[in-house]
């Protein structure tokens, strides 16, 4: 059901059956190595080319959520999917091994929120019993599409980011006790003029800022309705300049209550610029991390806000600014309910 | 002594110029190569070069600057010798080398190794 302006409330509460959550060296070496249900060693995962590792970790991330919920594939009606690369063809190849119909989604590293919301308006509406909604990103395949093959080894400025080798996934359904989708807020593009690619969090930071208003605008709520409002992969640079300009929209929310996963999936020590970007990023943070501390009973509401750079490298070579965007999806704890 | 120092300070100006670029100017990588090529042309046509390589050594040939210079310098060579064509068949004659050299270890390695990164 629409609510104000961009906002869908879910009455009939789809919960989060189950999740899959799979992530690469580097993450495994991060503060939430724990959270993820597998860390690969080998960026390969023994496979001859890193595009087939991208979609075998996707593949893999749809396994951990069906065996969790003890079903069979035949039991899930829609597979909502989309990654980084062009085409989306880890999405597409793992769809042609899952052999599920399919919904291919592009809306950059927002994707994995953009699943999420279509996915429970799906469930809400009586489409589906369950669904899968997923997004994968690979670091060595994402820098080969976007910026240069990672054995050229240019230089990074402090603002880049470190896209996530991860694929998360969330088996969604119509009932369970996990925890419920109760509203989605579907951002507009937004484009302060930045064109620097190496600079993408502060390009997002403003498509972020005005998703969560607009989601506070139409469910007329004020911030302290969540435990935890945490952004897709603004980095620290883009976490402040948010932070900034959410208290400029009159919203002050505590560090504590507003964070990103860009900067929980990696620690400072880590060789990651301004933190973690890609589409994976958000996935495995909130399958992973978010959803297992909603399940500890250590958050209730968590408003989780993808966030998405839509640009392309002919755009930027044709130096065309960075349009962003950000999807906001609202969870609550199954006890609540 | 003087043979380390000078190649030392002029080698690492071109890549401080070459960083100037990139962290100041935004420069994509690809943008500072070929401005640091195209300039070792320009300088090389303009004669300053040579004298650049007299003074400083290795420090003039090992930057991307001294291959702008060869370019130039190949096509010229041809040029005397063979008239206005030879700027196009002279123009890779003193790189052909490097280039070619960039592509056979290239590929050779790609049979063995792979990617860490």
């Amino acid at each position: 059901m629409l609510r104000g302006h961009q906002t869908w409330i879910f009455q009939n509460r789809p919960v989060i059956v189950s999740t899959g959550t799979v992530v690469g060296p580097m993450e495994g070496e991060g503060p939430l190595a724990l959270d993820f249900d597998l860390v690969h060693g080998d960026i390969w995962l023994g496979q001859d080319s890193l595009e087939k590792a991208e979609r075998k970790m996707l593949e893999e991330a749809c396994e951990q959520a069906f065996a969790k919920a003890d079903l069979n594939k035949e039991a899930v009606q829609f597979f909502l999917c989309g990654d980084l690369i062009n085409q989306i063809t880890p999405s597409c190849f793992a769809a042609r091994t899952l052999s599920v119909p399919f919904l291919g989604l592009y809306g950059a590293c927002s994707t994995s929120m953009e699943a999420l919301a279509l996915g429970s308006l799906i469930i809400d509406s009586g489409g589906a019993q369950h669904l899968i909604c997923a997004a994968v990103s690979h670091n060595s395949t994402v820098e080969k599409q976007f910026r240069y093959p990672t054995e050229y080894g240019g230089q990074k400025p402090p603002t880049a980011q470190w896209t996530v080798t991860g694929a998360g996934a969330a088996l969604v359904g119509n009932q369970g006790t996990g925890p419920h989708i109760t509203s989605a807020t579907i951002g507009r593009v937004i484009d302060m003029g930045i064109s620097d690619p190496f600079n993408m969090g502060s390009a997002m930071a403003p498509a972020a800022v005005d998703t969560i208003t607009a989601h506070f605008r139409d469910l007329n709520i004020g911030a302290d309705h969540y435990d935890l409002i945490v952004t897709g992969d603004l980095g620290h640079v883009g976490y402040e300049i948010a932070r900034d300009l959410l208290i400029k929209h009159g919203l002050t929310i505590s560090e504590e209550r507003f964070t990103d996963c860009g900067i929980l999936i990696y620690s400072r020590e880590q060789p990651v610029f301004a933190g973690g970007s890609g589409c994976g990023c958000s996935a495995v943070v909130t399958y992973g991390h978010i959803l297992k501390r909603m399940k500890a009973g250590e958050l209730t509401r968590v408003l989780v806000v993808a966030t998405g750079a839509l640009l392309s490298p002919l755009s930027y070579q044709q130096k065309e600014s960075i349009p962003c965007i950000a999807h906001a999806v609202a969870l609550e704890s199954g006890s609540e309910g | 002594m003087e043979h380390y120092i000078w190649p030392f300070v002029v080698g690492g100006l071109i890549c401080v110029i070459g960083q100037v670029l990139l962290d100041v100017a935004k420069l994509t990588p690809a943008h500072v190569m070929s401005i640091l090529v195209v300039s070792g042309a320009v300088l090389g046509g303009l004669g300053l070069y040579e004298p650049l390589i007299e003074f400083a050594g290795a420090g003039a040939t090992v930057p991307i600057t001294s291959f702008g210079n060869s370019l130039l310098h190949g096509a010229m060579t041809e040029a005397e010798r063979t008239g206005l064509v030879g700027i196009l068949t002279g123009i890779f004659e003193l790189t052909s080398a490097g280039i070619s050299s960039a592509i056979i270890f290239g590929f050779l390695a790609s049979l063995f190794f792979k990617s860490k990164g």
